[in-house]
């Protein structure tokens, strides 16, 4: 349906010049040609990073290749679309079927973890711009304590929980939201997010990757697809001499020691362990789902629409005085208060049940997580952790047999001591 | 030897239950892309300002990841009065219809006057100048015929995943649009 709009002043009526009316002009986009070449990078750098880590074996290719990553993807692409913000994509897409999902997103979303099923995890070690630019800062590397290491790696797990929860009800994007390195990409932004990408870097002088480690939901997702990956990386060329040389090589401390001189765990504590914790697991998940519950209502307030509801019943009710911007610009709408008092509350639902499926979400993450830990792997040789490791290649130099084929120097080994 | 021999054997167990497990997350990918290239538009899409939504508050100015945002002020000449007194270039009560920039609302001087004949003139935007803060737009449309209006401008915009001027605006106004489509310029005839 057409309406004429109200014309305050008649069009002109040129009678001395025939002057012609101009049309507003319309510049191409330029952002999807970009996009299409971004595809090509993303994997050529992929195949390239693999080859590099598994086959070539070398650090300071990924490091040349990490840098044109972060010149690239970051820098000048100014860090968007990323694989971790794709997910939120992917989730919404999913469930909403009215949403398109961009060729970009659905490549970007899942070549990385194509990769990583067969090659670990390239994308993190050199094609990644926010990895890179943390791997870039890490100087003086301190070892993490197990204990603290596993808990922080949940927050990874619970922020991609969160991500869904907001991407699905329509309450946006955190993660793109929340990016503390694309400020730095982009040289702009609030003074709030760039001080939490300069403090992430600070921390990443001594702490190794801390948004790749502990808060990353893409980075977790490509853990478990590494961990089943066909190839992985091989600390030593050869055959492990549990010599011992690597266990300090990784700053991301993944090295997992060789069980060979371990003596034996007991088993029959560790059995009754695992019992334990199998019960415990349906009893998390379902005081989660039942905790979500709870959290719904607070989610729901960063959603526009029960925000606006929210304001607009103050306003109504005349507890606060004035308006804002966005109450103005209902008012001058044609929705009715009562249509979006509607609005809010279906809002509402969705994040009610949305909520819980997250807190069911994160009891299972905790519950499968002590489980993991329970578990005692027997290693024949000093190997770095597959879900964990961002194939750096840092800790091959250490190695004194990937020394000798290079045909370096090879230190003498540390004396052999207890334990 | 006996080493070699549990090592070959926890290997060949491991290395099938990694194999499966590979395949099975493989096939979780693939229902993935499945599902989402089955229900998905397959079409790509770019952000754009629906003009009639516009409350011209100014947070395209400041809120676009670019310095200078992405956010232009575009002209519909065919809605434009081509007033002499125009309320989109001139400040309330100017001094005097001239060029000076005391005169002027845009505060770059991007809004260009010239002169067509008399009572004519026409106003057009230089771009580079412009940096999206709809005070033309406001003094425009509201005393004027709504000519001069905000439009993301496709040779600059990013296209990022998600607009954070969108997330911004406080009258929803800026939405996905099909990128062969790319933009949204007012017109006499609102299309409802």
């Amino acid at each position: 349906m057409a309406q004429v709009v109200a014309q305050r002043f008649p069009p002109p009526q040129f009678t001395e010049t025939s002057h012609v009316l101009p049309v507003p002009t319309e510049p191409a986009v330029r952002a999807l040609g970009l996009e299409d070449l971004d595809l090509v990078v993303l994997i050529a750098a992929l195949a390239l990073v693999s080859w590099l880590v598994l086959r070539k074996r070398s650090r300071r290719g990924v490091v040349a290749v990490g840098i044109f990553s972060v010149l690239y993807f970051g820098f000048w692409r100014k860090g968007c679309v990323c694989s971790i913000g794709s997910i939120q994509n992917f989730a919404q897409a999913l469930s909403d079927s009215s949403m398109g999902l961009p060729l970009v997103v659905l490549v970007f979303g899942l070549a990385p973890l194509l990769f990583a099923l067969f090659f670990g995890r390239a994308f993190c070690a050199g094609v990644c711009p926010h990895g890179v630019l943390q791997d870039l800062v890490l100087l003086k590397p301190v070892k993490v304590p197990a204990w603290l290491d596993h808990s922080l790696r949940l927050l990874a797990w619970i922020y991609l929980g969160l991500a869904v929860v907001f991407a699905v009800t329509g309450g946006g994007y955190i993660i793109c939201q929340y990016d503390p390195f694309v400020p730095i990409f982009r040289l702009s932004g609030s003074l709030t997010m760039v001080l939490l990408g300069v403090s992430f870097l600070l921390a990443g002088v001594f702490v190794g990757r801390p948004y790749c480690r502990f808060l990353c939901p893409y980075g977790a997702l490509l853990g478990v697809a590494a961990s089943v990956s066909k190839w992985r990386v091989r600390i030593t060329p050869d055959t492990c001499t549990q010599c011992r040389l690597c266990e300090e090589a990784c700053p991301f401390g993944v090295i997992n020691k060789s069980s060979v001189n371990a003596p034996a765990p007991p088993r029959v504590h560790d059995k009754r362990r695992l019992l334990v914790l199998l019960v415990l697991l349906p009893v998390l998940v379902a005081g989660g789902f039942g905790l979500g519950g709870l959290a719904g209502g607070a989610l729901a307030r960063k959603h526009r629409t029960v925000n606006l509801a929210e304001r607009i019943q103050l306003e109504e009710a005349g507890t606060v005085t004035g308006t804002t911007d966005a109450s103005n610009a209902f008012r001058a709408g044609t929705d009715s208060v009562d249509s979006l008092y509607a609005q809010a509350r279906a809002v509402q639902h969705r994040y009610s049940v949305a909520a819980r499926w997250c807190g069911a979400w994160i009891g299972l993450v905790m519950g499968l997580k002590l489980l993991s830990l329970a578990i005692i792997r027997r290693r024949p040789d000093y190997e770095a952790d597959q879900a964990r490791c961002l194939s750096c290649a840092r800790c091959y130099r250490s190695c004194p047999q990937e020394l000798q084929r290079l045909g370096l120097p090879v230190p003498e080994p540390p004396k052999a001591t207890n334990g | 030897m006996r080493v070699a021999v549990a090592k070959g054997e926890f290997m060949n167990r491991r290395n099938f239950l990694s194999g499966g497990l590979r395949g099975s997350l493989l096939l979780t990918l693939g229902g993935v892309l499945g599902a989402v290239t089955g229900k998905a538009k397959a079409r790509n899409t770019v952000w754009q300002i629906d003009p009639w939504k516009c409350t011209m508050c100014g947070r395209c100015a400041t809120e676009c990841v670019l310095e200078l945002s992405a956010v232009k002020c575009v002209h519909t000449f065919d809605m434009c009065g081509y007033c002499q007194l125009c309320t989109g270039y001139f400040e309330p009560d100017p001094n005097k219809l001239n060029t000076a920039a005391e005169n002027q609302l845009c505060p770059t001087g991007a809004l260009v006057r010239s002169f067509i004949e008399d009572p004519y003139y026409e106003y057009t935007i230089n771009e580079p100048l412009c940096v999206g803060c709809a005070k033309c737009v406001k003094g425009c449309t509201m005393f004027g015929n709504g000519s001069l209006h905000l439009q993301i401008r496709h040779d600059r915009c990013l296209n990022c995943n998600e607009c954070s001027i969108a997330r911004a605006c406080p009258a929803d106004a800026i939405h996905r649009m099909p990128a062969d489509h790319p933009y949204q310029f007012k017109s006499r005839e609102r299309k409802t």
